[in-house]
């Protein structure tokens, strides 16, 4: 029998929050919380606890409790004085969304916040952190030390920005998933539970366009690894009750009439995963929401994919005066032009777009797909055995 | 986060500011050359920026497949190849700028004279994740 880890992980944000409510330093309580983990990994097989939570408090808290006896000998023989302040959470917030704050801290690094996330709300072990991340143990260790030593200090008297926290688990989530931790998955779970800790339609919206996109995910891939673009992706292979959920948690949230990026954002996904054909896309109503999009963030990239739901909307030639406004050297810039180009009937330019865009691109999934694209166009051109 | 290799040559890159050949070095200026390059290391494992590094042989063989049933065909070195890759760093870190930072400290190292080398590396980006969410 093995330990129910999603139970596990759901508790290390609580048992935490618990230990530094009593008064011990984040970075202490943190590493007393591991091994707490460490040990229910070992135990519970044999002796599943009745009180879980109870279980792990008690556990964490004599490994704190060791630790710090052991730290103050330590520290006395080398005549040091121990001043730590303790940094607590604000009375009557959630400890929870106390602990999000912080590993989102604006002082952090994103891959420092990242990983103090994961470890301090996520409950993933420095190992599993790592290989997601595809960087040494040692090295993460260090990144994770470094992070909780920066935040040491922090003191929380009124709530942290939430947009900080969204960022944070934002780049999780488009971080996919390599090793064995599934980082889109981990991302979803500590949205969801952090939209249960407070009430924000951001959150709700972040949530959704994750769930939105997550739905989708087994058909982006075809069985060689090789990317499926939108247009072509089997619809049948969508999750449907996922983007059921996505689609109402986004609806809750837009009803609030406080819109932010990421409700937006989702209101695009949502569009795409209502059209049960890619013909039957509504492109005038998704070019509508990359204008709210725009006006929230002003953002290239937003610019970048408005201009091609302009091409399918009002057709490539419109498409590609929206594109003519926009600066050449952006990512995927060239991608696009290529594709506009091929739609508007002039398949040399495409492919010849497509091959520059390969040169481009910022992943080996990228380059391949705009290969075979520049590969097709070629093709036609000579064709084989002439 | 995004991975860079800062890759060191023997032959191929342009030359470098203080390029003595090693070998007339003081045993001193060696050793604070190869101090130079482990604090480095350390330095990178302890900011948590640290994937990997690896020094090369100069010796290498040219080998390609030699067709069916037959040996791999193995030759060279080629003494017209101009590339000669001499090791590298791996680096994980939040910026571009970053790492341009790091490779230039680490063309730092000590030479003759214990003078930086002013040693041209060559940085290239790894390519990363497809992300997931791209319309």
């Amino acid at each position: 029998m093995t330990v129910d880890e999603a139970l596990l992980r759901s508790l290390t944000p609580k048992v935490l929050g618990i230990l530094v409510r009593r008064g011990a330093d984040f970075a202490a309580a943190e590493d007393a919380v591991q091994e707490a983990l460490a040990e229910a990994v070992r135990g519970w097989p044999r002796n599943p606890p009745r009180d879980p939570l109870g279980w792990l408090v008690t556990a964490a808290w004599r490994k704190f409790l060791d630790a710090t006896r052991t730290d103050t000998a330590r520290r006395r023989r080398e005549d040091l004085v121990h001043a730590e302040p303790a940094p607590g959470p604000v009375p009557g917030t959630d400890d929870t969304l106390w602990l999000y704050f912080l590993c989102a801290h604006p002082s952090l690094t994103p891959s420092s916040a990242v990983a103090l996330t994961l470890r301090a709300v996520g409950g993933l072990t420095t190992r599993q952190i790592a290989r997601a991340y595809l960087v040494p143990e040692a090295t993460m260790a260090q990144r994770i030390s470094r992070a909780k030593k920066t935040v040491a200090g922090v003191r929380f008297d009124r709530p942290g920005d939430v947009a900080t926290v969204l960022r944070v688990l934002y780049l999780v989530f488009n971080e996919g998933y390599s090793g064995d931790v599934d980082l889109a998955a981990e991302a979803i779970r500590l949205t969801r539970q952090l939209a249960a800790a407070i009430e924000d339609p951001e959150v709700a919206g972040l949530l959704a366009l994750m769930l939105l996109h997550h739905a989708r995910r087994a058909s982006r891939t075809a069985a060689d690894g090789s990317l499926v673009p939108l247009a072509a992706q089997d619809r049948a292979r969508w999750d449907t009750a996922m983007i059921a959920e996505g689609v109402e948690v986004l609806q809750a949230a837009l009803a609030q009439d406080r819109l932010g990026e990421f409700q937006a954002q989702a209101a695009i996904a949502a569009l795409h995963a209502d059209a049960p054909t890619a013909e039957e896309t509504d492109w005038v109503q998704i070019v509508e929401w990359y204008d709210e999009l725009l006006a929230l963030t002003g953002s290239p990239v937003v610019r970048l994919n408005r201009a091609v739901a302009v091409g399918e909307a009002d057709g490539p030639r419109a498409g590609l005066r929206a594109l003519a406004e926009l600066d050449g050297s952006l990512p995927r810039h060239t991608a696009v032009a290529a594709y506009l180009h091929e739609r508007d009937g002039d398949p040399q330019k495409a492919a010849r777009l497509y091959a520059e865009a390969a040169e481009k691109a910022a992943n080996l999934a990228e380059r391949e797909y705009l290969t075979r694209q520049a590969a097709r166009l070629n093709a036609r051109k000579n064709p084989p055995g002439r | 986060m995004a991975k860079y290799l800062l890759l060191k040559h023997y032959r191929g890159a342009p030359k470098a500011v203080n390029d003595v050949p090693m070998s007339q070095w003081t045993e001193d200026e060696i050793s604070a050359h190869v101090r130079y390059m482990r604090d480095f290391a350390d330095r990178l494992s302890a900011s948590g920026e640290f994937v990997d590094s690896q020094a090369l042989a100069p010796e290498g063989t040219f080998v390609r497949y030699g067709g069916e049933g037959k040996p791999p065909v193995t030759d060279g070195p080629f003494a017209e190849t101009k590339d000669l890759i001499a090791g590298w760093m791996i680096i994980d870190v939040d910026s571009y700028e970053r790492a341009v930072e790091l490779a230039g400290e680490l063309s730092a190292a000590p030479g003759k004279d214990g003078e930086p080398i002013h040693e041209w590396l060559e940085l290239r980006p790894f390519y990363g994740n497809a992300p997931t969410i791209t319309e």
